[in-house]
């Protein structure tokens, strides 16, 4: 009934049974945080708090807190906004596109890097709102009726469009995981014993009882909301590359951008999945679930995609010198010779040289190589942002406006908070969610476990 | 509350392919499978119990023309008829013409609402909501154990033989005809 070639790995090894599986993913609810956990989450609400500070600082002294000035005025904002919302990607390429390519390595880590895009989209949502100056008139951004003339949003804008990619992408997302997630929670629910944490439980998961005819619409609903999500993933970061691609700055003014951007995004959130996974796999023992194998596939996916973008950026280069603009060819040239030259160099050391490492199975199957350098993809690809906003604002088509751009320590400070709300947030949930989509995995453990393919080989 | 002619015994299996096994010959000797409770979805579980195909992806399809044809009217009323604007040189004459900038729009109303009604569809189908009393009677068939519920006319001991020969590890009598024990039935339900 299940078969599946020996040549083919074991995805989980150990010798699980359905029951192992209930209960390592139920442990790192049911036992209390490792000292590891206390300590990561002391460290990131600390820096979640200041982040709190300095927004507020912001919001109630006004943008002029930040580095901008009159030329450049998108800098950390926005690239900390791309950066984020490209973070967020990988999560529903996981479990939407590697689903209906049905490759089941996503099994034990689509549930993790689902969150992680949920919590990414919710960083990067903050940039904009806070960049607005006035946030508690964010609301102007939808096309709601109101007594201003009838004063109705434009819908021919990238920004706009933006807006409504991003709120149906995050509620999409969030609505997918949390499907997957309720026979998850029912499973939590039924093995509670602390009354307090079988009634959260009993709310979170619906009633669940997995009857035959609730999973085969659950199998559906699955399956269709892969089909959608998967154009919405991509449709996502090209309407936030159109933000840059639409106007007439030099280096934006390109249609590579969305497929560019969209490589770079899954890029970026594949290298944060490594990092979050090689640390949550330590700190709960879930070696048995994430392995090697499912590390070096994610770095095969990291290698490609940064190839991708290293094509992009010398197509880049290529078509600045081929389109005989000069503007544009200038805005290159400055770019790598420039007074930012340390920002794309960095850009192409992280993003183009590193990850040609990965051809090396050594290497890539290597967990402290792997975790070195999901963190240098990470810093290359908000490099890369940083390169294309600011370095193409800072010597614009007028001379006597060009400028520096240097971040205010509430730059700064705003970024350090996001990531510290990021982890904030990741490591809750890890304390609190089911980490692994165990209902899934069940699945495939007669298929892909190492104790039933021993069997079969037999 | 509705008569109970028929008594219910359920079973609980430890493994999906043994289940599966079971459901033919029970389903041939006559019996009425009335329910199947799984911690996973196990695949042909549908087809061995019988069940008609889902119709959620129709749904999804209709939910999206819906919301294609409300990004339509959205654009067409809000850039076209109420406030039509010239922005950079490009007047906003007609719908057709302006189409091209609205795609986007357009992609991610079909989305959002495809997405969203078809998951609330799913909720409402299956009855589930937040705060329900969970729907399984045994809390091992969300861990290991799979369950199935079967409905039966007399002759208790011939099927409990046929389900013990099937590989059944528990088999429990849930619920008893009406004409052997009328008490069973709450009074005020």
């Amino acid at each position: 009934m299940h078969y599946e070639s020996p040549v083919r790995e074991p995805l989980i090894t150990g010798d699980k049974s359905y029951h192992d599986i209930t209960v390592d993913v139920a442990k790192p609810i049911e036992t209390n945080a490792p000292r590891s956990w206390w300590i990561a989450f002391g460290v990131a609400l600390i820096a979640f708090l200041w982040g709190i500070g300095c927004i507020l600082y912001t919001i109630g002294t006004g943008i002029g807190t930040w580095g901008l000035n009159k030329t450049v005025n998108w800098a950390w904002d926005i690239t900390n906004f791309v950066w984020w919302v490209g973070i967020g990607h990988a999560g529903t390429l996981i479990s939407a596109v590697l689903l209906l390519f049905r490759q089941k390595w996503r099994m034990s880590i689509n549930r993790s890097a689902e969150a992680m895009t949920i919590f990414a989209v919710v960083q990067a949502a903050l940039f904009p709102l806070i960049h607005m100056g006035r946030p508690w008139l964010a609301y102007y951004v939808f096309p709601i009726p109101n007594q201003f003339g009838s004063l109705w949003v434009n819908f021919n804008s990238p920004l706009l469009w933006d807006v409504f990619a991003i709120s149906t992408y995050f509620s999409v997302s969030l609505v997918f995981w949390y499907v997957g997630l309720i026979p998850d929670f029912a499973m939590l629910r039924d093995r509670a014993i602390n009354p307090i944490q079988k009634h959260i439980y009993k709310i979170l998961s619906f009633g669940w009882g997995g009857k035959a005819k609730h999973w085969q619409r659950f199998e559906e609903v699955s399956l269709v909301l892969a089909g959608l999500a998967t154009p919405l993933v991509l449709s996502v970061h090209t309407i936030v590359s159109m933000d840059f691609a639409t106007s007439v700055i030099p280096g934006w003014h390109t249609t590579i951008f969305p497929p560019y951007f969209v490589a770079g995004a899954i890029f970026s959130g594949f290298a944060m999945v490594q990092t979050l996974l090689i640390i949550m796999r330590k700190m709960f023992k879930m070696e048995d679930y994430i392995t090697i194998q499912h590390i070096e596939m994610m770095n095969i996916i990291i290698m490609v995609t940064g190839s991708i973008v290293g094509i992009a950026y010398i197509t880049e280069l290529f078509m600045a010198w081929y389109s005989g603009v000069e503007y544009e060819q200038y805005a290159f040239l400055n770019r790598a010779t420039g007074p930012y030259w340390w920002a794309y160099w960095s850009m192409m050391t992280c993003n183009v040289f590193s990850p040609q490492f990965m051809w090396f199975k050594k290497l890539r199957t290597s967990i402290m190589f792997t975790f070195i350098i999901s963190i240098v993809v990470n810093i290359g690809m908000w490099f890369e942002r940083f390169v294309i906003i600011v370095t193409s604002l800072h010597r614009d088509y007028l001379p006597s406006s060009w400028t520096m751009f240097s971040p205010s320590f509430v730059d700064i400070g705003i970024f350090i908070g996001t990531i510290g709300f990021f982890f904030v947030l990741f490591l809750l949930y890890a304390r609190s969610f089911p980490v692994i989509a165990q209902a899934e995995l069940k699945t495939i453990l007669k298929s892909s476990g190492e104790n039933y393919k021993k069997i079969q080989e037999k | 509350m509705a008569n109970k002619n028929k008594s219910v015994i359920s079973v609980l299996f430890n493994d999906d392919d043994v289940m599966l096994k079971s459901i033919k010959p029970i389903r041939e000797k006559g019996y009425n499978i009335r329910e199947a409770y799984t911690p996973f979805p196990v695949h042909g579980l549908d087809h061995e119990l019988g069940l008609a195909r889902t119709r959620m992806a129709i749904t999804a399809f209709i939910y999206g023309a819906i919301g294609l044809s409300v990004a339509i009217a959205l654009t067409y009323y809000t850039m076209i008829v109420d406030w039509p604007q010239n922005i950079g040189g490009k007047p906003s004459f007609t719908w057709g013409e302006n189409m091209p900038a609205f795609v986007p729009i357009l992609f991610e109303m079909t989305v959002f609402f495809a997405a969203h009604l078809m998951v609330w569809t799913y909720f409402v189908r299956n009855g589930m909501y937040p705060g329900r009393k969970a729907m399984n009677p045994d809390p091992r068939t969300t861990d290991d154990m799979f369950m199935l519920e079967i409905e039966f006319d007399g002759g208790e001991d011939e099927l409990r033989q046929l389900l013990k020969d099937h590989g059944a590890v528990e088999i429990n009598l849930v619920e008893k005809a009406d004409e052997e024990a009328p008490e069973l039935e709450e009074a005020h339900a």
